[in-house]
């Protein structure tokens, strides 16, 4: 048996020589940081859930009909008369709200330990092209069920297009191929969610891990350990502190895996819906071009965002401010490793400034998503009563978008004027576990 | 207000938000829907209660309203019915046991009557909540400026006539002094049945329409646990493996 | 460092555990999708029984029922027909219905459960096509020694009025009876064995 195996491989070597030492320098032979924490999970997550994303998606377009007619109950048809289909089109729909947990989680963790600096700003740089790419898969699939909320979110979404000056009513037409979010729009919708945006997401991610592996991981002390001695117990040459990534980091990945997929399966089989969070009642009415939902609002994962949008007022006339302000948030991430100039990269050594700053940051991420997502509007009156709620909402949430935005205005003074008093950052990484 | 204690009051806002909103979003937004609703308390493990919900909604409620996407043999098989009682006792649209429940009201003579089609109930408890559908039910009064006669607390200017009154008896409304507000709702003529006992009638009903809105939570209870349990033996297996590995690693 | 021991015993059975529990759950996460290529509700409530009335169904005639999508012929035989039916085993390929293709109830020359009805799924098991019905006993172009049958008109295979092949011809076997049972005298449940019933 053995010995077949091995003819089975020179003969595949003899005609692939790269294959093999390609799947050694990616697995045996990279050589990863040993001090890896809890963070540092996320991206193989974020790897299986896309898998999971590809999988089950494939078996739901088996009995998903493209057409606004029947797209709502096809839908339902999976969820009742197909066998096992709940389960796929859960697994589908938690997968979803899971990734842009796990993409969060894991830009945190790049935040934090300073991964998107030099050497690694392509490593950033690609990793925020598939945040942009996953977003946009996100919200034609949430279109895709052809509730009331797919359609309405498809609207608002595509509307924000229509805020360009000049060309922006042609530009809505042309995206939506009808006079409002109809057939056609559900359509090519379909066919970019379906193998378009899967196929560059693939190539990103290829592109992602290519980048990071040729210039090895950041760790939570954010030392080079390639800069460090050389020698370790595998290999005379490795860098002292690093670990072949298989077996080590693949056994303790399964470990990661493994909690993973227990809170995935609680969601799955006992709150699919998340209480209205991952799967929103209001679409659960068939889409209705006439019947706007009382809570118009984008999925959790947009909100922080949409609040930013709807925190801004227009200006002169214009609307795109609003939208420019949006997509300012995200493009500003692309930027991180050019706004912050500091020399230490973890948060371990980083000054007190950095710490305050990047946790006022996380917490104006979270507060705006509970703006968009309409719990200020309802908390307001309940805790303060008769009050104005859209002026205290407004107030708020522009705070706390002056918050996001500020930080970047902050890092970039505190790092390139030389505000930050770092601690020292030692010659090798400090402890594992 | 000056400019001062406008910014005081504002981060003091700000600040018992941020501190609120971060412990309990959920469940803020899981109580969405404006008045204060009574739980369903629904059970979808309580057969007996399925099937007296099933049966009240064949009685008083088929009439009008389709489970477009509900099979007669699905109920059967998920509330333990033969194909016998679902077909004499529940289908009464002489409908194959294999087909859907679509009601028998033509579409545009419902119109006509109630102003809009009557909507199909398959998804009531998902777009809207169980609780929210109990209300609903335990809600309507006699208000003679309504068309049909009736009005309710939970869905104000519904167009829907009131079925069940025979069951529950008629409620009048009992108004704010000087304004149009209802205040609570009064039972005027006692129906057929106690308010305990149409109580339970109308959560068996919320009950049934539950199970309607999605049958495959029955699937899902009854697998969960297994998966779950599957998983925790992987995941220790998982962590023995990489305890083992890691000795190596110092 | 180098000097400390490896367990490589529980090193392997740890692994070994682990891979085939994970291969175990892989295993299962793979049945629902595997599953979910069956026959759906749906399908299911299309493909259900059907009844038949053949209370109006006239000595010699044919009527064609849809079950599951196929033409499922139900041919009441006359007297003449069904005492042709013994002499013609020299010329069939499986006269006594030995090859699975009816249930296990459908048995003899006449291939029924009362003999008088013939029910059988008009697919022509050599290429799919539905073959016609000539009842007569007499001549016809394609068989001078015609004894009633039925003729597939795409590659010339013949049947009998009990649906046996012909030797020498493309099909190579006898059209398949579906399971079915009587109801009462003049209706027939197609889909449902007489077992299932009760």
């Amino acid at each position: 048996m053995a010995n077949v195996f091995t003819r089975m491989g020179d003969w595949v070597n003899e005609r692939a020589p790269n294959m093999m030492p390609a799947y050694r320098k990616h697995m045996t032979e990279y050589y990863a940081p040993k001090n890896f924490n809890l963070w540092y999970y996320f991206g193989s997550l974020a790897l299986l859930v896309l898998v999971n994303q590809i999988v089950t998606g494939i078996f739901l377009t088996m009995n998903y009909k493209t057409s606004a007619a029947e797209a709502f109950a096809s839908v339902e048809y999976i969820m009742r008369d197909v066998e096992w289909g709940w389960l796929i089109r859960y697994m589908h729909s938690t997968g979803a709200s899971l990734f842009f947990v796990v993409v969060f989680l894991h830009m945190f963790r790049g935040l934090m330990y300073g991964s998107y600096k030099k050497p690694r700003e392509l490593v950033w740089l690609l990793g925020m092209l598939i945040f942009l790419v996953l977003m946009a898969e996100a919200f034609m699939g949430y279109v895709l069920p052809w509730g009331n909320m797919s359609f309405w979110g498809a609207k608002v979404i595509i509307s924000l297009f229509g805020t360009i000056p000049v060309i922006g009513g042609t530009l809505v037409e042309w995206i939506m191929g009808d006079y409002l979010p109809a057939d056609a729009t559900l359509n090519r919708f379909f066919a970019l969610h379906v193998i378009a945006l899967p196929l560059v997401l693939l190539l990103l991610v290829v592109l992602h891990i290519a980048a990071l592996h040729e210039v090895g991981s950041n760790n939570p002390d954010g030392v080079e350990i390639k800069k460090g001695p050389k020698g370790n117990r595998w290999d005379a040459l490795k860098p002292a502190d690093g670990i072949p990534f298989h077996p080590y980091y693949t056994v303790k990945d399964l470990v990661g895996v493994g909690f993973f997929l227990l809170i995935a399966a609680f969601i799955i089989f006992f709150a699919p819906t998340m209480g209205g969070w991952f799967l929103e009642h209001d679409n659960f009415i068939p889409a209705n071009n006439l019947a706007t939902p009382a809570h118009i609002k984008p999925v959790w994962y947009f909100t922080p965002f949409y609040a930013i949008l709807r925190m801004i007022p227009s200006f002169l006339g214009q609307a795109f401010w609003g939208v420019l302000a949006m997509f300012g948030a995200i493009a500003l991430l692309f930027a991180l490793p050019w706004i912050d100039v500091g020399k230490v990269k973890s948060i371990r050594y980083r000054g007190t400034g950095y710490k305050v700053g990047l946790g006022l940051f996380v917490l104006s991420f979270i507060l705006l998503g509970a703006v968009g997502a309409g719990v200020t509007a309802e908390v307001i009156p309940e805790w303060f009563g008769d009050v104005d709620v859209t002026f205290w909402e407004n107030l708020f949430g522009r705070f706390w978008t002056l918050v996001y935005f500020g930080y970047f205005v902050f890092l970039w003074l505190y790092t390139r004027l030389g505000w930050e008093t770092t601690k020292p950052v030692p010659e090798r990484v400090t402890t594992h576990d | 207000m000056t400019k001062r204690q406008l910014l005081m009051k504002h981060i003091l806002l700000s600040m018992t938000l941020a501190l609120g909103l971060l412990m309990g979003s959920t469940q803020v937004l899981a109580s969405e829907g404006g008045a204060e609703l009574p739980s369903a308390g629904v059970n979808l493990r309580d057969q007996a209660s399925l099937q007296r919900g099933a049966r009240l909604f064949f009685n008083y409620c088929v009439g009008c309203h389709s489970l477009q996407y509900q099979r007669y043999s699905r109920i059967a098989e998920d509330l333990g019915l033969t194909e016998k009682e679902v077909m004499e006792n529940l289908n009464f649209t002489g409908a194959k046991f294999g087909e859907p429940v679509i009601s028998h009201m033509p579409e545009d003579q419902a119109k006509q009557w109630f102003g809009k089609a009557p909507p199909d109930l398959s998804l009531e408890v998902r777009a809207k909540t169980a609780d929210w559908v109990y209300g609903y039910l335990n809600s309507f009064y006699v208000d003679p400026s309504r068309p049909v006669g009736w009005n309710n607390t939970v869905f104000p200017n519904a167009s829907m006539p009131f079925p069940l009154w025979e069951l529950q008896g008629v409620q009048t409304a009992v108004k704010k002094p000087g304004s149009e507000e209802v205040e609570k709702l009064e039972l005027s003529q006692p129906g057929r049945m106690t308010p305990e006992q149409y109580k339970q009638a109308s959560r068996d009903l919320t009950n049934f329409l539950a199970y309607v809105a999605e049958p495959a939570a029955l699937q899902r209870h009854a697998y969960g646990i297994w998966v779950i349990l599957f998983l925790a033996l992987f995941t220790l297996l998982a962590y023995a493996l990489k305890k083992e590995y890691w000795k190596d690693v110092h | 460092m180098a000097n400390e021991v490896v367990d490589h015993g529980r090193r392997r059975f740890l692994t070994a555990t682990t891979s085939v529990v994970g291969a175990v759950g892989v295993v299962a996460a793979a049945v629902p999708f595997i599953k979910s290529w069956e026959p759906s509700a749906r399908a299911k409530a299309a493909g259900a029984p059907v009844m038949a009335d053949i209370g109006k169904i006239e000595l010699g005639q044919k009527v064609d029922y849809a079950w599951r999508g196929l033409p499922v012929f139900v041919v009441r035989r006359t007297q003449d027909q069904l005492a042709v039916l013994p002499t013609l085993a020299p010329r069939l390929v499986d006269p006594n219905s030995e090859v699975d293709q009816q249930p296990s109830y459908i048995k003899g020359p006449d291939r029924a459960i009362k003999p008088e009805w013939l029910v059988v799924i008009g697919i022509c098991t050599h290429l799919g096509c539905v073959p016609e019905f000539f009842p007569q006993i007499k001549p016809e172009p394609f068989d001078p020694n015609w004894k009633g049958g039925f003729f597939c008109p795409c590659h010339k295979s013949r049947y009998d009025l009990s649906g046996r092949v012909f030797a020498g011809v493309p099909a190579p076997k006898n059209l398949q009876v579906p399971p079915y049972h009587f109801v009462d005298d003049t209706h027939i449940q197609i889909g449902v064995d007489p077992k299932e019933a009760g």
